[in-house]
């Protein structure tokens, strides 16, 4: 499909458009940028056959940092606009980006019909228990006693665990990565993107700023024990005992990806009149 | 300070300088189990000077990059001077670089060889950890990011320069161990020349800013 | 006539009420946000009224901002032509704000020298430059802080009482004491520093009357108004500008025995305040243009089944995402008649930061009056912008629901009425149980496709809105003359300034601000306008949609002109008077090419 030389010459910089991010010094999410950036070089798709679908958050801001075509859409949105751009372009390949409360809470819906779905997407959430846009309310992952304004004491109810969902509503391949990670991260994302069907990559991206006790994520996180499996029985054994530091590829499955249009069509318009026909 | 509210998440309190782990005696984090087997000490290690120097290139680019990075966000953040200094910090390692691949011959890196790196965190021991900085650290804060970075970087060639299985490898570690013993020298006198920070150096009266 | 976007700024002219703006600038960490709200704390423990708006960079923390104040004898709701003062603390990027902080030659400017010099946009101007060494000087006091220095130096020009100035800084205090010592000193090292500056007009002293006195936001002010109308129930889902009229809420609906819950998204939102309504504990919710967009399904829903609901709107500039962090009044029409079908609604504005209190409060007592939704169109400028108020009186708007007995027989829940509400039955209450339905209906709430039913229950939906007795809060209606200049939130404020100063000079105009959108009040306006002859209809939207929907709705004389200007800028008193002088004495009315 792409010329070897061209190919060849693909570095994370082609993939960068050098705006500089406003994200605040420490984010996570400078780390994110990174590694796609890195396991697109290493896919070697140029940067024109690439488009990265965002939402509204810190972290849906990434799109303007890449030279691949972005698409900066409404809150929660994402997946929904991605589906439709890969459904209609198959040839393009496809990267969803956004953070937790994007991702979990007004785009809930929509992860969940994503992961049922299976079409061909990579779905890359960063994740840092908080929305960090609107200064520091409780995310769906966050944890259920942690005080802000908008929840004082906690919100009192149990994280949203995305790996679990993903896995149970059909996702093809499910993983957890850390931002502290910037290469181990690539290569995830690099075998997500290699992955046909649905592939959810959770990124843990500390926000400095709102949860600066996020910081000691790096002390915590640990490779998986274990090798990714095709099992999804298997698959989610493990994942209801996860400490939600295991980092590594959860799931690679071999549930059919969304079956999406191939060759050039055979029919015309004029083939439609034959039913009104008297 | 608004009469009528009170801080409930605290942002910038007391405990971020404290937090900074790394710049103390190379407490890594637990990385992906790519260490040699207890058996075999030199596993995992490169094996011939041009391996050596390859894993020598990709520390001074991966740090030469991070401090760019920092250098454009810390510029972003109206942290001018901080800014400047991680531009230096950038320049220099990627001068460090331009000179391996100057002495080596290479055009472009050469990929990394089988099996490596072999780091004891999940970056290069040259490169600043990525959460390590803070939008109102100051000048001496960056200096002993870097002094960290440049000891990390000589515990980890005096490793290798017991470990690694060749001698000629073990020589070759030895010489950059030496040469980051300099930086460390070089960034400590550099650091007695700069003011160190006021013990509210983190403290910003403002609230955050709504963006989007 | 649509405003341009670049200013020329009008002189100060003779005999306006005596007023100083002062800009405080500067990057990250400089705290100029908080020189800038004890600054207003400070002018009013000395008696006098004021504003403070913040302007900053797209950085969450360490961006460049700056704090707008405006201090006065009198209650000031409006932003001035240009600024008497700017400080910087330093120019790092604060050339962004040139648009936002006009000045003039007779304005002066204050920087620290060790920063640089002014911008060349502001030098521009022809301001005095006075250079003064704030770092140092805090520098010299161990423990201080630079923007106490500032505080001093722009509260003495303003002619603050150091005992004021100490006191704010004094009440806000949360560190240790020593720390409040240091400061201090820096308070009055930045009041000396005044010395030598001239030209800087000074605000004679006020005497401190009775009154108690207010320092609220207008995201603060709609959450009290809407506590103090009946509100106990709130879904939450946060958005720009409107998240701190959420954030205030949670504690204060806490105290008084209500609930705040987070939703998922603000379709969420939208339907558990329907759901809590249905209830019968009076609901709201707070959002901005996209949330409301997400909110129009709901609201229809709430139309249909005639719950009550109030959704504050804080607008922020559009389409789409727009620009979240400023103000613009283009969600009117969408507010108005956004929804799919023939749906009657009432829409509300508040003038003021003061007003959100009355205003949100009034469209509490409406909506439970009515059985219907009500969208208050607050904004940015309003909604994060605090202003020192006199403690506002209650006019006892309260929400109301006319409800039915237990055991009425024959109960039906969309009874036909006189005045079109019907008595709704409260879940709990025996006998009288219903469906509540978003299908049309029959009278006893039966989903029905009958031209009759539908018929019927739209001519009640329109009726109970269009019949009730809104009285005088409807608009504030001020001035006297033949033409008069229509507008309604935020622009009142400047719009009223701006009439003062014609009036000054002789030209008499007429002032309606609308502080109810929907329904029409026809019979009202036409009294409103008696004796006019023209009308010029005054807005911060691009598409004129003030004056698009005043004329559907309305027959205004003469033909009606339009003056208009997009966000993020405010519009500014100078500037209006000055087109409004242009259009009252122009020989044919000034009309929008169409």
């Amino acid at each position: 499909m792409n010329d070897i030389a061209a190919a060849v010459a693909l570095t994370p910089a082609s993939f960068k458009s050098g705006y500089k991010p406003i994200w605040c010094p420490g984010c996570g999410d400078f780390s994110v940028l990174s590694s796609i950036t890195k396991a697109l070089a290493k896919v070697a798709v140029p940067p024109e056959q690439v488009a990265i679908v965002s939402g509204i958050g810190c972290s849906s801001r990434i799109p303007a940092y890449t030279s691949c075509y972005g698409f900066h859409g409404v809150h929660g949105r994402a997946l929904a606009a991605a589906t439709g751009l890969k459904v209609a372009r198959p040839d393009m390949t496809v990267l969803v980006t956004g953070g937790d409360g994007d991702g979990y809470s007004i785009g809930g819906n929509h992860f969940l019909h994503a992961c049922r779905r299976n079409v061909d997407l990579t779905y890359i959430v960063m994740d840092n228990h908080v929305y960090g846009m609107t200064k520091g309310q409780a995310s769906p992952t966050t944890e259920p006693d942690w005080d802000n304004k908008l929840s004082p004491g906690g919100t009192g109810i149990r994280a949203f665990h995305p790996l679990v969902i993903a896995l149970a509503s059909g996702a093809n391949f499910v993983a957890r990565a850390f931002a502290g990670d910037p290469n181990g991260t690539a290569d995830i994302i690099a075998q997500g993107i290699r992955h046909p069907g649905f592939s959810f990559i959770e990124i843990l991206s500390p926000c400095i700023t709102f949860r600066p006790e996020q910081r000691e994520w790096k002390q915590a996180v640990h490779p998986a024990p274990v090798a990714p499996t095709d099992d999804p029985a298997r698959a989610a054994r493990r994942i209801m005992t996860d400490d939600g530091f295991n980092i590594g590829v959860l799931y690679a499955g071999e549930r059919n990806p969304y079956p999406l249009r191939e060759g050039t069509p055979k029919g015309t318009p004029a083939d439609l009149e034959a039913e009104f026909l008297l | 300070m608004s009469p009528s509210r009170k801080k409930v998440a605290p942002v910038a309190k007391a405990k971020v300088p404290d937090k900074r782990v790394a710049t103390k005696a190379g407490a890594p984090a637990k990385a992906p189990a790519k260490r040699a087997a207890a058996g075999n000490p030199a596993a995992g290690t490169p094996r011939t000077v041009n391996e050596f120097m390859v894993l020598a290139l990709v520390m001074e680019s991966e740090a030469a990059q991070r401090y760019a990075e920092f250098a454009d966000a810390m510029e972003m953040h109206n942290n001018r001077e901080v800014a400047e200094l991680f531009r230096k910090m950038a320049v220099i390692e990627s001068r460090h670089a331009t000179q391996i691949m100057e002495e080596m011959g290479w055009e472009k890196t050469p990929p990394l060889p089988v099996g490596m790196p072999t780091w004891d965190g999940f970056e290069a021991p040259e490169t600043a950890p990525i959460d390590e900085v803070h939008y109102l650290m100051q000048p001496y804060h960056a200096l002993e990011l870097a002094l960290a970075n440049e000891q990390r970087a000589e515990r980890f060639f005096a490793r290798l320069a017991r470990v690694a299985g060749t001698d000629s490898v073990r020589k070759a570690a030895r010489a950059l161990q030496a040469e980051e013993r300099e930086h460390v020298e070089l960034v400590k006198a550099w650091m007695a020349k700069v003011p160190k920070p006021d013990a509210d150096w983190a403290n910003d009266p403002d609230p955050p800013s709504y963006t989007d | 006539m649509q405003a341009s976007t670049t200013m020329q700024v009008p002189p100060k002219p003779p005999g306006a009420s005596a007023s100083i703006s002062i800009a405080l600038a500067g990057s990250g960490g400089s705290g100029v946000m908080t020189a800038g709200t004890l600054l207003l704390s400070a002018a009013a423990k000395a008696g006098l009224y004021g504003l403070m708006v913040r302007t900053s960079g797209p950085q969450i923390r360490g961006g460049e901002a700056a704090a707008l104040v405006r201090l006065a004898r009198i209650p000031m709701d409006s932003l001035d032509d240009r600024f008497d003062l700017l400080l910087a603390i330093d120019w790092q990027n604060v050339n962004r704000f040139a648009d936002e902080i006009p000045l003039a030659a007779a304005s002066a400017m204050i920087g620290d020298p060790d920063e640089g010099e002014p911008p060349e946009v502001f030098k521009a101007s022809g301001a005095r430059y006075f250079p003064r060494s704030l770092k140092k000087t805090a520098k010299g006091i161990p423990g201080s802080w630079t923007n106490m220095v500032a505080l001093g130096l722009a509260g003495a020009l303003a002619g603050i009482a150091p005992e004021a100035l100490e006191a704010a800084v004094r009440d806000s205090w949360k560190r240790s004491d020593e720390a409040l010592k240091a400061n201090l000193a820096a308070l009055h090292a930045g009041i000396a520093a005044a010395a030598g500056i001239d030209g800087v007009p000074r605000l004679p002293a006020a005497k401190l009357t009775g009154t108690q006195r207010w320092q609220i936001s207008g995201n603060e002010a709609a959450g009290y108004g809407a506590i103090r109308g009946g509100i106990r129930f709130v879904a939450a889902y946060p958005i720009t500008p409107a998240t701190e009229l959420l954030e205030w809420m949670a504690p204060a609906l806490a105290k008084v025995g209500g609930t705040l819950l987070q939703a998922e998204d603000e379709l969420a939102s939208v339907n558990m305040i329907i759901g809590a309504s249905y209830g019968g504990v009076p609901s709201l919710t707070a959002t901005a243009g996209p949330g409301l967009a997400l909110m129009t399904e709901g609201i229809g829903l709430a139309v249909s089944a005639e719950v009550p609901i109030v959704v504050v709107d804080v607008m922020r500039g559009g389409p789409s995402t727009g620009i979240p962090a400023k103000s613009e009044q283009s969600d009117l029409s969408f507010a108005v008649s956004g929804l799919s079908g023939d749906a009657p609604r009432l829409v509300l504005a508040p003038t003021s930061i003061a007003d959100c209190i009355a205003t949100t409060q009034w469209a509490v007592q409406l909506a439970e009056a009515t059985q219907a939704p009500a969208i208050v169109l607050s904004d940015q400028f309003m909604g994060q912008s605090r202003a020192i108020i006199d403690r506002p009186i209650d006019r006892g708007f309260a929400g109301k629901r006319l409800t039915v007995a237990a055991d009425t027989p024959d109960y039906k829940r969309y009874l036909d009425t006189a005045s079109g509400v019907s008595p709704m039955a409260i879940p709990g209450t025996r006998g009288v149980v219903y469906t509540a339905d978003g299908l049309e209906h029959s009278q006893a709430g039966i989903p029905s496709s009958q031209s009759g039913d539908h018929r019927l229950q739209l001519d009640k939906r329109e009726r109970k809105l269009a019949g009730y007795d809104y009285g005088d809060f409807w608009a504030d209606i001020e001035g006297r003359g033949d033409a008069a200049v229509l507008t309604f939130g935020s622009t009142t404020a400047a719009v009223r300034e701006a009439l003062a100063r014609v009036a000054a000079k002789g030209l008499h105009v007429r002032l309606i601000a609308l502080r109810l959108l929907a329904p029409a009040q026809p019979e009202r306006l036409a009294a409103a306008l008696e004796g006019v002859t023209r009308v010029l209809v005054v807005e911060q939207n691009h598409g004129g949609q003030l004056y698009r929907y005043v004329r559907a709705i309305y027959d205004l004389p003469g033909k009606p002109a339009s003056f208009r200007r997009p966000g993020p800028l405010p519009l500014r008193p100078g500037e209006l008077a000055t087109a409004i002088t242009d259009w009252a004495r122009a020989r044919a009315a000034v009309g929008v090419p169409s």
